[in-house]
C-alpha cells in the first residue's frame, strides 16, 4: 500500500495531473481554486514542465488548444466565473477532437456571485458548456482521493476519446484535506505516440487541427462523427455507486459534496428505520441513466440532493421518465446540514406509510 | 470512536495548524480524518476556524452542526461555537482572552490560561499548542507522542527549530488538565 498523506484537495489536483505525465499548466487565479495554479507553479519547473499565467481565461483555454495540439497532456484549472470565460476554447478544442483535463472548483453564481461552494454549474458542465453539438465528459468526485483517481484517469479518458475531460468540484472539496495515496508517477516519455499530433512534419504527411468544416457536407460528417464518439462514450464510461440501496424504498440521488452530506442523512433516516440509500452519480456526463432506471421498480420515491436550485433533477426526471415522483432539495451560498436533509427524509418516509 | 471539533480563533492564532496537526496525527494512527477549513471574505483580526473529524469508520460529512468538542481561542469563537456543541460536549476556552463564563449547564469547560504559558514559555505564539495539550488530555484520541511526532510533517521546514518550544507547549496544556484532575 502507498503512503497515506495528508492533502488539500486543490493540491492534491495538481499532484495526480503530474503523476498522470501532464507537464503543462496554463490558467488564471480565482477563489476557490487558487491551490491548483500554485501548486503547478511550485512543482511543474521541477518536471521540467512550463506553468504558464495567462493574461486571461480565453488565452489560458487557447494555450490549452496549442499544447493539446502537440500531442502534451495538459491541465488548466478555474472556478465558474473563470470557466464561463473559457468555454469558447473548449467548443474549440472538442471541434478539433483535442485531448485535455479542465478542473472546475465551483462556486456561487450567476455572475460573479460569492466564493462559497456551489453546484450551480451542471448545466453547464453537462449539456450548455459553449456553442454547437459537443460535450465535455464530466467527473464528479466526493473525496479527495477521488480527487486523484479521477484526475489521474481523466487524461486516459481524454487520450481515447480525444475530447476534453472535465473534473467538476466544489470549493469544499477543494480547500478540504482528507488522507490520499497516490499511485506511480507515470513518464511522458512511455505514453503512446499521438499520430494526429502536430510536432513537426518531417518525414511524414501534414497534420491538421481545425474545427473549421465550411462545406455543409463536411460539417455535418464532423457532427455526426463527434455524435458517434458520445454513443461510445454512453455506451463505456458510465460510473456510479450506490449506498444501502438493497432495500431502499427512498432513493437520494447527489454528487459530490451534496453525496457526502447526504450519506450522514442517511445513516440517521436509517437509525429511524426509514429505508433509504444514495444513488451517486460519478459521471455526470455521460449520466447513469439506466442505472437510474433499473431501480424505478424497487423505489417509491426519489429525492435529488443539490447545491443549486435545481439542475441533475432533470437528468434524474429524464431517466425516472415519470413512473416515480423526484423531489429536490438544495440551498445555495450555504452548504446545507445533514439535518436538512434528514427532515425531508422524514417527511417523505411518513408520506410513504 | 467518532470525534468532530471545531476549532476557533483569531485569524493568525494558529488554529488551522493545531487542526491540521491533530488531523495528521489520526491519519498516522490509521484512522480516518477530514480537515475542513472556513474561507470566506474576512477583516484582519476576524475569525478563523476549522472543522476536524476523526474517526475509526468512514467519515460522510466532513462538516458538523453538532461538534463534539470546540476549541475556542477568543470571545467572538465562544459565543459561536459553544451553543452548537453537543449536549454534554467539551468546550476548552483561551481564559487568557476570554473571561466570560460559556453559558450552558451540561458542558464541561476547561478554562487554559493559553497566553499566559505561552508568555512563560517565551513565545506568545504557541498559545494554541497549548490549547491542544490540554483538549488531548481530556479527550484521548490521540496519543500525545503521536502528536509530537506529526509535528515535523506538518510545521513548515523554517519553523522547525521551535519543534522543541511546540513540544514544551503541548505538555504544559496535557499536564494542566491532568493536574486539575488529580487534585
Amino acid at each position: 500500500m502507498a503512503e497515506r498523506v495528508l492533502m488539500k484537495g486543490n493540491e492534491a489536483i495538481g499532484e495526480a495531473a503530474i503523476r498522470a505525465g501532464c507537464r503543462y499548466f496554463f490558467g488564471y487565479p480565482i477563489t476557490p481554486q487558487n491551490d491548483i495554479p500554485a501548486y503547478m507553479s511550485r512543482e511543474l519547473p521541477k518536471h521540467d514542465g512550463v506553468f504558464l499565467q495567462a493574461e486571461s481565461e480565453v488565452a489560458a483555454s487557447n494555450m490549452v488548444y496549442g499544447a493539446a495540439g502537440s500531442g502534451a497532456r495538459v491541465l488548466t484549472s478555474s472556478s465558474s466565473p473563470g470557466i464561463s470565460l473559457k468555454a469558447e476554447g473548449l467548443s474549440y478544442i472538442a471541434g478539433a477532437e483535442l485531448p485535455c483535463v479542465v478542473v472546475n472548483i465551483m462556486r456561487c453564481g450567476p455572475g460573479l456571485g460569492g466564493i462559497q461552494p456551489s453546484q450551480g454549474d451542471y448545466f453547464q458542465a453537462t449539456k450548455g458548456m459553449a456553442h454547437g453539438d459537443f460535450h465535455l465528459i464530466v467527473y464528479a468526485p466526493s473525496t479527495v482521493q477521488e480527487l486523484v483517481d479521477l484526475t489521474y484517469k481523466a487524461f486516459d479518458t481524454a487520450d481515447r476519446y480525444r475530447n476534453p475531460v472535465m473534473v467538476l468540484g466544489d470549493g469544499m472539496l477543494g480547500q478540504m484535506m482528507e488522507p490520499v495515496e497516490f499511485m506511480e508517477p507515470l513518464d511522458p516519455a512511455d505514453l503512446p505516440k499521438k499520430e494526429w499530433a502536430t510536432d513537426g512534419a518531417k518525414g511524414r504527411d501534414t497534420n491538421v487541427i481545425n474545427s473549421l468544416a465550411l462545406a455543409p457536407e463536411e460539417l455535418e460528417a464532423m457532427n455526426k462523427k463527434l455524435e458517434n464518439k458520445y454513443k461510445k462514450v454512453k455506451a463505456n464510461e458510465v460510473m456510479h455507486e450506490e449506498y444501502r440501496m438493497e432495500d431502499a424504498e427512498i432513493a437520494v440521488v447527489a454528487y459530490g459534496t451534496s453525496a457526502r452530506i447526504s450519506i450522514k442523512a442517511i445513516d440517521m433516516a436509517r437509525e429511524r428505520g426509514i429505508k433509504v440509500g444514495l444513488i451517486r452519480p460519478i459521471t455526470l456526463y455521460p449520466f447513469p441513466e439506466k442505472e437510474v432506471a433499473a431501480t424505478c421498480d424497487q423505489i417509491k420515491k426519489y429525492l435529488t440532493v443539490e447545491m443549486s436550485t435545481g439542475q441533475m433533477i432533470e437528468d434524474v426526471r429524464l431517466a425516472v421518465n415519470g413512473r416515480r415522483p423526484v423531489e429536490f432539495f438544495g440551498r445555495l451560498g450555504v452548504v446545507f446540514e445533514a439535518e436538512e436533509v434528514l427532515e425531508r427524509l422524514i417527511a417523505m418516509g411518513g408520506e410513504i406509510q | 470512536m467518532h470525534e468532530e471539533i471545531i476549532m476557533a480563533g483569531f485569524g493568525g492564532q494558529g488554529i488551522m495548524s493545531i487542526g491540521q496537526l491533530l488531523a495528521y496525527s489520526g491519519m498516522i494512527k490509521g484512522l480516518d480524518v477530514s480537515w475542513m477549513p472556513s474561507y470566506g471574505p474576512e477583516m484582519r483580526g476576524g475569525t478563523a476556524n476549522c472543522t476536524v473529524i476523526v474517526s475509526d469508520s468512514r467519515i460522510a460529512s466532513p462538516l458538523t452542526s453538532k461538534p463534539d468538542s470546540v476549541i475556542v481561542m477568543n470571545l467572538p469563537s465562544q459565543d459561536k461555537f459553544s451553543p452548537k456543541v453537543k449536549e454534554g460536549g467539551l468546550v476548552v476556552t483561551n481564559s487568557s482572552l476570554i473571561d466570560k463564563e460559556v453559558e450552558r449547564e451540561d458542558l464541561e469547560v476547561i478554562k487554559v490560561p493559553a497566553n499566559e504559558i505561552a508568555n512563560e514559555l517565551g513565545n506568545t505564539r504557541v498559545a494554541n499548542m497549548i490549547m491542544l495539550g490540554a483538549y488531548l488530555a481530556r479527550k484521548e484520541i490521540i496519543d500525545l507522542d503521536t502528536v509530537k511526532e506529526s509535528l515535523t510533517s506538518v510545521l513548515p521546514e523554517r519553523h522547525h527549530d521551535l519543534i522543541p518550544l511546540n513540544e514544551k507547549a503541548l505538555d504544559r496544556g496535557f499536564e494542566l488538565v491532568n493536574e486539575e484532575v488529580t487534585v
